[in-house]
């Protein structure tokens, strides 16, 4: 299982926000994208999830379409602030077309198996973060798409989301994560922007 | 697939659904209606079929907007693009009006013998009412959707969803108020026009979501 991108593009509008990007990873291998702000992480994390067609370049894994077998965690949580924990996290994974985790393990996971049955909108803003990284695991897909994965998590909350993502390295995932933060994970490669409008 | 019809569903009818607002609207305009007429009660039933269908037409456009923008802001649009392999996105979008006509389309062909009798309607002119705006109204979410698909990224689109779609939905209004009369009037047509209302239903349940989600695949950034 390998993940090539190739000499990716992206526009919007008119403007031109990243061009040349290649880099690969195998299975087990994870990439931080870092660089300053409005430097076209985001970007890059969208097309990648398909969300934008690139335009140039293309982005392929070995045996299916990358959607197919990816998590995207976005910037937003992707949660109805008028349910349960529980009735979000069920219908995520009804949507994925199932097979993970029941949204309790998940939620232990992320150690908050106590808010099961809370109401989304009851929730701090950093265990709404872990709530949706909880939707990692309530479907399996090896790749993880991770754009800044760890917003309003506090440290202790950061240190077990790299956890949790080094044990998914090693049981065969891959993970790309746009991140200012070191997800202090070794074997990561890096992609670097640099600065905008040269 | 369930799954989305339920959560839409419990979502519209929890707090903040917003299905509460479309039945008030129509109250509305229906109760103000009598004052505007005068105290000819002759003509206050001849035209209650009309008054009732502008008021659950507009009623219906009411909201529309949110349909998909709640779920581009909390960032689920962007789960449902990436599932898409799962659940067709014009597949989704079918469902989610499905959802949203049950919650906002159909308590107002309920609530219209209700308002029927305000109008001074008899039960025959009130049944025919009802039984149009049910065939009729599922039409005016399938082509909202589309409308609502298009906006979703502009941050007040209300008004321009319900100018865009208005004139799509104003064949709809025509036949079912011809309907309702050829089922009260002697001599009027009935059949003709209540088919042609089920097919405008049946013909935007196919294109509506089908162009709807096209215009939210590419409604990315």
């Amino acid at each position: 299982m390998q993940l090539i991108a190739e000499n990716l593009a992206a526009d919007r509008g008119d403007t031109r926000i990243f061009e040349g990007v290649s880099f690969s990873l195998r299975a087990g291998e994870g990439m931080t994208i870092t660089g300053p702000n409005g430097a076209g992480k985001s970007t890059l994390m969208r097309v990648l999830a398909g969300f934008l067609p690139p335009s140039a370049g293309s982005v392929k894994i070995s045996g299916g379409h990358l959607a197919e077998h990816s998590h995207y965690l976005g910037p937003n949580n992707g949660m109805k602030p008028n349910l349960s924990v529980k009735e979000n996290l069920r219908f995520w994974q009804d949507y994925y077309g199932g097979g993970g985790r029941t949204p309790l393990e998940a939620l232990e996971e992320v150690g908050l198996g106590h808010v099961l049955d809370v109401p989304f909108s009851d929730l701090s803003t950093g265990q709404k973060r872990r709530v949706a990284i909880a939707r990692l695991f309530v479907s399996p897909r090896y790749i993880w798409l991770l754009d800044e994965p760890t917003t309003g998590l506090d440290n202790s909350s950061e240190h077990m989301f790299t956890r949790l993502i080094v044990r998914h390295l090693r049981t065969g995932g891959l993970v790309i994560a746009a991140t200012h933060l070191s997800l202090g994970v070794d074997a990561m490669k890096n992609l670097r922007f640099a600065e905008p409008n040269k | 697939m369930t799954a989305l019809l339920i959560r839409d569903v419990k979502l519209g009818l929890r707090a903040g659904g917003g299905a509460l607002i479309g039945i008030l609207f129509y109250l509305a305009v229906a109760a103000v209606t009598p004052f505007a007429m005068g105290p000819d009660l002759n003509l206050l039933a001849k035209i209650g079929p009309a008054i009732l269908w502008i008021g659950a037409l507009l009623a219906s456009l009411l909201g529309l907007e949110r349909l998909f923008q709640i779920d581009r802001e909390d960032g689920s649009l962007d789960l449902m693009v990436l599932n898409r392999h799962i659940m067709p996105l014009s597949f989704a979008v079918f469902i989610k009006c499905v959802a949203h006509w049950i919650t906002t389309g159909l308590p107002l062909v309920i609530v219209t013998p209700l308002l029927g009798l305000l109008l001074n309607m008899d039960g025959k002119a009130i049944g025919a009412t009802a039984l149009t705006l049910l065939i009729g109204t599922p039409a005016v979410t399938f082509i909202g959707a589309v409308g609502a698909a298009i906006a979703v990224s502009l941050p007040r689109g209300g008004l321009l969803v319900s100018v865009v779609i208005l004139p799509f939905v104003i064949p709809v209004l025509i036949f079912g108020v011809m309907a309702t009369f050829g089922a009260v009037v002697d001599g009027a047509p009935f059949k003709a026009p209540m088919l042609l209302l089920a097919a405008l239903t049946l013909f935007f349940a196919v294109l509506g979501p089908f162009a709807a989600g096209y215009a939210l695949k590419n409604a990315g950034d």
